[in-house]
């Protein structure tokens, strides 16, 4: 049986979803020309700037068109479900955002991804665009601590972003922002659980099967399986293993201060996610490190998928004020 | 027999036939161990190809034209990990039969060779990390192999298929080193890779069309 969806077209739906997204936000997006999967901020690129472009597979909204805006990104890339963009939506962001100064690609770190935007990259420099990239692997599940470069970017390209966008907006140069993006990338662990699956568009079809009574701990944002299969257990418990993972990794003393995304995947309520970030705050208080701030809502999605992934980014000084640096996007603003 | 652009057209038609219905299957297989969108972006690859051969006025172009245009236009209409791959492969056939009005049998086992590695050098895989590489690169040896001694050009293509369906067999048996289902580690154990599971789809269609 298929599953239900508000759609016309399956096959449309990418294209669709854009419409509306610019139809709701013309003050603060716009497509490339000629370029339709290219959506760039109205306000933020400028010459002087490192230009900053994200992107990948629909189906993770807000991430990734979302954050374009002032002071985050300057641009993003659009593929289609789960899929990575072609090499040349990629292209026409990165020349619409280029101000001179380089560009920064910065996506989560998959391989269909990476060889298009490593293509898009060689079509930049023909152009006489300088790019750097840095991938994002902030999910503590997919591989282990001494192999970090070969684990999946997911919620936590939130808190990357933010970073690299202040970065860019406060006119550091391209060695300068790449440093800082890398920094908050290694600073920021995510770890995610899934309850029941998602489906494409064009399928209708659950991707991936779970009992009634089970959750997969670590489970991607593509609904690629976990690190293990059990029976659901209380929001105090599946919080618990999460946090215990990332801590361990993240090694926080006393007094250090971090900040927390708790996210949905998609159809978990925000009753639901307060009811971890409850936990979380318990957690960080025993062991005496402090909340900066903490971001609880939709802001990497696995389409329907249900679940939720708890993510956190452990500030130092610099991270702190890239942070907390304004910035206006369609869908997030901070400062 | 001589292979002209009429011939590719053809053959990449199909392809997109068998694609298309095989969609489902391959969209099942790495719903197992990936992100179940495989037989989509096959499917809407290989539907962009045919559509933009559509257009091409086969009497005046080259087999390399052509492949160029399938290139681009697989790409385009794809992304994700295939579109690369396959955009590379096709690329590859047509440098590798540059300047050639029409191809012998020998041109289209170079062309096939061609496609092979473009896909192997694009990915960065080596076979046995449970890829479409393990069903690509032994049917380029074995349609070599084939050629080499002599056989014909459908003869050639049956071992290349042959070779390719042992090789998806084969990525049962291993541990994904490359790609989404890498980070499942023994759990992708016991699955077929989709991606060797359509290159097997791809070539059998190949195999058809030009016997």
């Amino acid at each position: 049986m298929q599953t239900k969806k508000i759609i016309n077209d399956g096959n449309r739906a990418v294209d669709e979803m854009l419409e509306g997204i610019l139809a709701a936000h013309p003050r603060h997006l716009r497509s490339a020309d000629g370029s339709p999967r290219s959506i760039i901020a109205r306000d933020g690129p400028r010459p002087g700037k490192v230009g900053l472009v994200i992107g990948g597979g629909s189906g993770h909204e807000p991430t990734f068109l979302g954050f374009v805006g002032k002071g985050l990104a300057d641009a993003a890339a659009i593929g289609n479900v789960f899929a990575s963009p072609p090499p040349d939506p990629i292209l026409e962001c990165a020349k619409a955002v280029s101000g001179g100064a380089g560009v920064l690609f910065m996506y989560g770190n998959y391989a269909g991804d990476v060889m298009n935007f490593d293509m898009a990259a060689e079509m930049a420099a023909m152009d006489d665009i300088e790019v750097r990239t840095v991938l994002t692997t902030d999910d503590v599940a997919s591989a282990p601590q001494d192999q970090r470069q070969k684990r999946r970017g997911v919620a936590g390209n939130f808190f990357i972003f933010k970073a690299a966008g202040a970065a860019c907006d406060l006119m550091l140069s391209l060695d300068e922002v790449e440093r800082i993006a890398r920094k908050a990338n290694d600073h920021t662990f995510t770890m995610g659980v899934a309850l029941s699956p998602c489906s494409l568009p064009q399928t209708r079809r659950p991707n991936f099967e779970i009992g009634a009574d089970e959750m997969e701990i670590g489970m991607g944002i593509h609904g690629e399986p976990g690190i293990a299969r059990g029976k659901l257990r209380t929001a105090d418990e599946i919080t618990d293993e999460m946090l215990d993972k990332i801590l361990a990794e993240m090694a926080p003393a006393r007094g250090d201060k971090v900040a927390v995304l708790v996210n949905s995947l998609g159809s978990t309520p925000l009753m639901e996610l307060y009811i971890m970030n409850r936990r979380v705050k318990q957690r960080l208080d025993d062991i005496g490190v402090s909340i900066h701030a903490t971001w609880v809502g939709n802001y990497c999605t696995s389409l329907e998928m249900a679940g939720a992934s708890v993510t956190l980014f452990h500030l130092d000084e610099e991270l702190q004020t890239m942070l907390d640096h304004p910035c206006d996007c369609a869908m997030f603003r901070a400062g | 027999m001589t292979i002209d652009a009429a011939d590719l057209k053809r053959m990449f038609d199909a392809i997109a036939v068998a694609i298309e219905a095989d969609r489902d299957r391959l969209c099942q297989l790495d719903g197992v161990i990936g992100d179940a969108d495989h037989g989509i972006a096959m499917a809407l690859g290989f539907g962009a190809v045919r559509d933009a051969l559509a257009s091409l006025d086969l009497a005046a172009i080259e087999p390399t034209a052509l492949l160029n245009t399938a290139a681009k236009s697989f790409l385009n209409a794809v992304g994700a990990s295939s579109g690369p791959l396959y955009a590379t492969a096709f690329m590859r056939a047509a440098a590798a039969v540059k300047g050639k009005a029409t191809l012998a049998d020998a041109d289209f086992i170079a062309l096939f060779q061609a496609m092979a590695q473009g896909i192997k050098d694009r990915g960065k895989a080596e076979p046995g990390e449970k890829t479409m590489v393990d069903a690509w690169q032994p049917a380029a040896e074995a349609a070599a192999a084939a050629s080499i001694a002599g056989k014909t050009l459908a003869e050639s293509l049956d071992a290349a298929l042959a070779a390719a369906e042992s090789g998806a067999e084969a990525t049962k048996e291993m541990i994904a080193a490359k790609g989404r289902s890498s980070r499942l580690g023994e759990r992708s154990l016991g699955h077929m890779d989709p991606g060797a599971a359509s290159a097997v789809t791809v070539i059998d269609a190949i195999s058809k069309s030009l016997s």
